[in-house]
């Protein structure tokens, strides 16, 4: 039985389960590298060139904790989920930086995906993979199926308040009772790609703080995504990339939800599409009377203690705000 | 209306002998000035690409000449350029400024949207004066292209220091003062004419491709005046990019489906970078090896900092360089870089690339 690893990182908080169970459904051993930690961080920047976004690095470090035990890397190459839309040009590239970055890797699984192109979608990747694995057909449509009903449900379930880890344990039949946390005195709207919010080392653990804080926490993956879509085709001229409209989108509508008292947007240094989304978000967030609006932006030297000492200085104004 | 763009190397000439032809008012931003750019860079987002920030540095200093109208083009991404025209409408917007703002998106295969678009840009004009304004742009484009050849190539063998580019910069000021086709081929003879006159030694320099972004190769204020800098040296360097191609490519044979040098260009980067990255990504990993087989000494890849597939280039780059065995310097700039610092790396750069002439090959001293 080939073992495949997939690194936890980048778009693996948005695609984890349809990728697991679909490999598993292959016949394949599924391996995901552990959380990401200060020893997959240090080795994602030897790799890298300084140049490159924090989430990139982090994937790095990564693949380097998976190489050495699995046969294959699981790494397709995403160009497009979303016809007229990418997702960032790096992700069009990764599996060649990847390649370039880290020596001695197991062969690539890198299908590319690409919805702007007739014959180079979801079914298009599917068949490149199971080509690759030489799994039969049958197996092969059967256990997409049953992987791509699987995920729709973990979407859902995040759409009813679970992060991705919880809905994930509760599809697995562990524990959870499939229920949003207890409300928070206060409501805030955490923007970001998905690497980002729920990566707990990268952001040093915000979600968990703004829970200890009594905050609770929505996402952009809590929000229906026509919620989102309507949104983001607001603006004059739609964004391009995938991720930048989920953000902007969701700003959008946390905007004008008077149930959300505050916006924190998390974003890397060197994101290119964050440059400019963020500086989108924020004049919106600063028009008018102004909504209150907290920007952090990830890099590998963030301190805790500044972290603390901004996300509490930020409560206080919500409160203050909700006591008036 | 007073019709304004921003500036991108020399490309100025042309547009505004278009618009002039139309008979379109037009206000040239200033040239591009450290305070352009500083200016540029305190109103805009601190990790947008430099050319989002000149662009801004361009505007407001032509908003104080009067201008009213931007001219600005668009994409479809996934480089972010696709997106600057809006960010930028914003950032002028709160600061109240009154501008108005005309995108040229890009045709989506429709080489008659491009067409509709121009034309109301020139508000009414006859399809004979369209053609005229458009003849007159391209000659003077087709004759930037020769210049920038032709001052490269005397550059790196003046006996006079500064000979050539000083000469380069009188002819720029002769092909923008040329008012027809019959004035730009005079202009054309009189450049080549003035550039026999200037004395050159009769050596073969080292030979060097410049590849990376358009806007940082092409544009002097960005690179720090990078391909004059080389050229003293007595380094030849020859583009990746010249203005005149590019416009041929992405305006008219991207438009007909006519883009054969792309699928080569994919094929020959294809062991290295198997899909396109937006922005010059994959060509600039082509355009390397391309130097390679043709026998350059060295190639310089430059590129704004944070720009994402200049990024990829970079990373992919010294493995291509390892491979074919030419050594390649990648630098990427922003408002901070300091002429000095990256003087300095350019000439530890070529100094390697002339050590390495001398002794033949052997050494690999790639990558950086």
């Amino acid at each position: 039985m080939p073992v495949v690893g997939i690194p936890r990182a980048l778009l693996f908080y948005h695609y984890y389960p349809l990728w697991r169970d679909f490999l598993e459904g292959l016949g394949c051993q599924v391996v995901e590298s552990g959380p990401t930690s200060r020893r997959i961080l240090q080795q994602g920047l030897a790799a890298a060139v300084d140049e490159t976004c924090l989430p990139v690095k982090i994937f790095y470090g990564h693949v380097w904790e998976l190489k050495d035990r699995v046969d294959y890397l699981f790494l397709p190459r995403l160009v497009s989920v979303q016809k007229g839309a990418y997702i960032c040009p790096k992700f069009l590239g990764l599996p060649d930086m990847v390649r370039h970055s880290l020596p001695q890797l197991p062969p690539l699984i890198a299908p590319t995906i690409n919805m702007n192109r007739r014959g180079r979608g979801l079914l298009a990747a599917v068949a490149e993979t199971a080509a690759l694995l030489k799994a039969d057909p049958w197996q092969t449509w059967a256990a997409f199926m049953r992987a791509w009903r699987r995920w729709r449900r973990w979407q859902d379930l995040q759409r009813r308040g679970l992060f991705p880890l919880e809905a994930q344990e509760l599809l697995d039949g562990k524990g959870g009772g499939g229920e949003k946390r207890a409300g928070g005195r206060l409501r805030v709207g955490v923007l970001g790609h998905p690497y980002n919010i729920y990566d707990g080392y990268v952001n040093m653990g915000l979600l968990r703080r703004l829970d200890e804080m009594g905050v609770e926490v929505w996402t952009p993956e809590m929000l229906p995504s026509h919620t989102i879509a309507s949104h983001a085709r607001r603006l004059p001229k739609e964004l391009f990339w995938t991720l930048g409209r989920s953000v902007l989108g969701a700003a959008s509508h946390f905007l004008t939800d008077p149930g959300i008292d505050g916006i924190i947007h998390l974003i890397s240094f060197g994101c290119g599409p964050d440059s400019l989304v963020g500086e989108l978000v924020e004049r919106r967030a600063q028009r008018g009377r102004g909504f209150p609006f907290l920007l952090l932006t990830l890099d590998e030297h963030s301190g805790e203690a500044g972290l603390t000492t901004r996300l509490e200085a930020f409560v206080d104004t919500l409160e203050w705000r909700q006591e008036e | 209306m007073k019709v304004t763009f921003p500036h991108m190397g020399t490309v100025a000439i042309p547009l505004k002998a278009f618009f002039r032809t139309l008979g379109v008012e037009v206000i040239e931003p200033p040239p591009i000035t450290d305070k352009t750019i500083s200016l540029g860079s305190r109103y805009s987002p601190e990790f947008a690409c430099l050319p989002l920030k000149i662009n801004v540095g361009n505007y407001l200093e032509a908003y104080e000449r009067g201008a009213d109208t931007i001219i600005m083009a668009g994409g479809v991404g996934p480089c972010r350029f696709g997106y600057y025209a809006q960010v930028q409408r914003e950032i002028l917007a709160d600061l109240g400024i009154k501008y108005e703002m005309i995108v040229l998106e890009p045709p989506r295969g429709h080489l008659w949207q491009t067409l509709g678009q121009l034309w109301q840009l020139a508000g009414r004009a006859s399809p004979a004066r369209i053609w005229q304004a458009g003849r007159l742009a391209w000659a003077k484009l087709v004759l930037l292209d020769r210049l920038d050849r032709l001052a490269a190539r005397t550059r790196c063998r003046e006996k006079n220091r500064g000979e050539t580019g000083e000469l380069y910069r009188q002819a720029l000021s002769w092909i923008d003062a040329a008012a027809n086709l019959p004035a730009v081929a005079a202009v054309e003879r009189r450049i080549r004419a003035a550039f026999e006159e200037v004395e050159v030694w009769d050596i073969t320099p080292l030979r060097v491709g410049l590849v990376g972004e358009i806007y940082t190769v092409l544009e002097p204020a960005a690179n720090l005046n990078i391909e004059r800098f080389l050229g003293e040296l007595g380094v030849e360097v020859e583009r990746g990019i010249y203005l005149g191609d590019w416009v041929i490519a992405h305006l008219f044979l991207d438009a007909l489906r006519l883009r054969k040098d792309r699928r080569l260009m994919e094929e020959i980067a294809a062991p290295y970078l198997g899909h396109f990255v937006g922005g010059h990504g994959l060509e600039n990993i082509s355009q390397t090896i391309e130097y390679a087989r043709r026998g350059f000494a060295g190639v310089i890849h430059i590129g704004p900092l944070t720009c994402m597939p200049e990024i990829v280039a970079k990373t992919i780059l010294p493995q291509v360089s390892r491979d074919w065995d030419i050594p390649a310097f990648s630098f990427l700039l922003d408002e901070h870089t300091g002429e000095v610092g990256l003087q300095t790396r350019l000439e530890a750069f070529i100094e390697m690339l002339r050590a390495r002439a001398e002794k033949g090959t052997g050494l690999n001293l790639s990558g950086s």
